[in-house]
């Protein structure tokens, strides 16, 4: 409360407010300056050193390039591709009039938004076991992108619903006012503006999968179809140096990077 | 001779609110009729039965003579040319104003690219807005939106159009681009029929003018009966407040 008596009395100054905001920015700057510090003085510089060695780092070339992004791109852009059309499919069941549709999606991303990704593709290994003859088309590839597409279907199915809903009834109904039939109005009208609004969380589902594919690890792969991550793994094992480890993590980032910032402009154009 | 529209006995409920509860009239063909009545009444849900974009829990909609709510009516085929006007517009934004009009023609009425572009522009030139083809909706104004709406209708050659308060989201300036665009359109003998708040279209244009109230139609007569000298009196206390908004 505000009692005259209080601002008149001379007791200890008081802080204005921005007096007092400067003071806690200024004591923020001193711990981080003191962590920062504690850090470099805790380092141990010699060893840190061990883990950019260039030597090391080029015995990663090229089959960092050739072999491990190279299978990095196409288990990812694999997966990416089965969750686009099949979350696609499963978004447009999920919001289908017919009620064993909605049942089948809800099921279906339940089970895949719920499992730990390293579980699906520990239990592909098990797949013959289940049907017995047969054969995933394209090997340790098909398998691997199976293995991701399943996983990135339940997340990109959800991203596509968000993106259906978001577009305004409306337009549907312009469209068949205009004697669209239902598939018709989605596919001309719905689905293109849909697209457009899911061009960002798409794109971080792309980068999750991405990380992902390292999973690809317990499908038991041979030598020609490790992808980066283990890659790296392999080459530091092989030199006992932590460098390839590394120089993968670099390889990840300069493709996650420039990816983020297309992302945003596509975002930003119209 | 058929009638345009005939409604019968149609009712329309959502859940337990029965929004329309047996509403009867028809159009005939050139006629101008237009729906007045208080919000909420029912005017946009009967005009949304006349094309099934709702479908009515009980009763029968004809257009031309066949019968829209038989089980075996083609919907698709029958909405092709019964043109709908909103009041949201509802372009498709992601298509250019040609675009939106060529579009229906090309995926429903299987017309050939050059063929939907000269008839998109020639009815974008009769709203008067030829000059506007390549601009995106959203770079368009509401009333120059609103008139590519109505090109997009007319382009799919309709034997009737249905607006729904064509003119209601429109800055008042831009009201008399539509109306005239409307008046022209009724001028030339389109049967036309308009849900709207616009008195002095309605007593101008109108052949007849259907007052709602409570989901069932009120008054049904030409313009200078219902609105010049209305019988019931809540036809009477809306027309009031709508000729009179300040007093209130
Ligand atoms: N899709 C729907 N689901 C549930 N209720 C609805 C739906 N559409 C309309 N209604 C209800 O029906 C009633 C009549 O609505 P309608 O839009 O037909 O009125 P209106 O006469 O057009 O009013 P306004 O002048 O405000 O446009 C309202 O109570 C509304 O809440
Ligand atoms: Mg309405």
């Amino acid at each position: 409360m505000t009692s005259p008596t209080t601002t008149a009395e001379p007791g200890p100054a008081r802080l204005s407010p921005r007096k007092k905001r400067q003071l806690i920015r200024g004591v923020q700057y001193v711990v981080l300056g003191a962590a920062a510090l504690f850090l470099a003085f805790y380092t141990d510089w010699k060893s840190l050193a061990l883990f950019v060695q260039p030597e090391v780092a080029e015995k990663t070339l090229p089959d960092l390039f050739t072999i491990a992004l190279k299978n990095t791109i196409i288990y990812s852009v694999g997966g990416f591709i089965l969750s686009f059309v099949f979350g696609l499919l499963l978004a447009l069941m999920k919001l289908s009039e017919v009620r064993p549709y909605r049942w089948i999606a809800n099921i279906y991303i339940e089970i895949f938004r719920g499992l730990p990704a390293l579980l699906v593709f520990v239990l592909l290994n098990f797949l013959p076991l289940a049907l017995p003859g047969f054969e995933v088309p394209g090997g340790t590839y098909g398998l691997a992108i199976l293995g991701l597409g399943l996983i990135g279907t339940a997340y990109q199915a959800e991203i596509f619903r968000a993106g259906l809903q978001a577009v305004p009834k409306g337009q549907t109904e312009a469209a068949r006012s205009l004697g669209m039939s239902p598939m018709r109005a989605q596919f001309t009208v719905v689905i293109p503006q849909a697209i457009r609004i899911v061009i960002p969380p798409t794109t971080n589902q792309f980068v999750a999968l991405l990380k992902d594919s390292s999973l690809v690890l317990f499908l038991g792969v041979s030598s020609g179809f490790v992808e980066l991550a283990k890659f790296g793994n392999d080459v530091a094992s092989e030199n006992a140096n932590p460098t390839p480890i590394m120089v993968a993590g670099l390889t990840y980032l300069l493709v996650t990077i420039p990816l983020g910032y297309l992302a945003r402009r596509l975002e930003k154009r119209r | 001779m058929n009638h345009a529209i005939e409604v019968r006995d149609l009712h329309k409920s959502f859940g337990s609110n029965k929004v329309l509860q047996g509403i009867d009239f028809t159009v005939e063909p050139g006629q101008v009729v237009c729906v007045i009545g208080p919000s909420g009444s029912g005017k946009s849900t009967l005009l949304r039965c006349v094309n099934l974009l709702e479908m009515p829990t009980q009763g029968k909609v004809f257009i031309n003579g066949v019968e829209l709510t038989h089980l075996d009516a083609d919907i698709d085929a029958a909405r092709r040319h019964i043109g709908m006007v909103f009041q949201q517009f509802n372009l498709f934004p992601h298509m250019t104003a040609l675009k939106n009009v060529m579009i229906a023609q090309q995926r429903v009425l299987k017309r050939g690219a050059q063929e939907a572009e000269i008839v998109a522009r020639e009815n974008l030139n009769k709203v008067g807005i030829g000059d506007k083809c390549d601009s995106y909706p959203a770079q368009l104004s509401g009333g120059q939106q609103q008139r590519v709406a109505i090109a997009r209708a007319l382009a799919m050659n309709p034997t009737l159009m249905l607006f729904d308060e064509p003119t209601s989201a429109l800055d008042p300036e831009l009201v008399g681009d539509v109306l005239t665009v409307m008046r022209k359109l009724a001028e030339e003998g389109m049967t036309m029929l308009v849900v709207t708040h616009e008195m002095g279209f309605a007593r101008e244009v109108a052949d007849r003018v259907v007052f709602m109230d409570g989901g069932v139609i009120v008054e049904d007569g030409p313009p200078a009966q219902v609105i010049g000298d209305p019988q019931h009196e809540r036809t009477r206390t809306f027309l009031h407040r709508v000729l009179h908004p300040e007093e209130r």
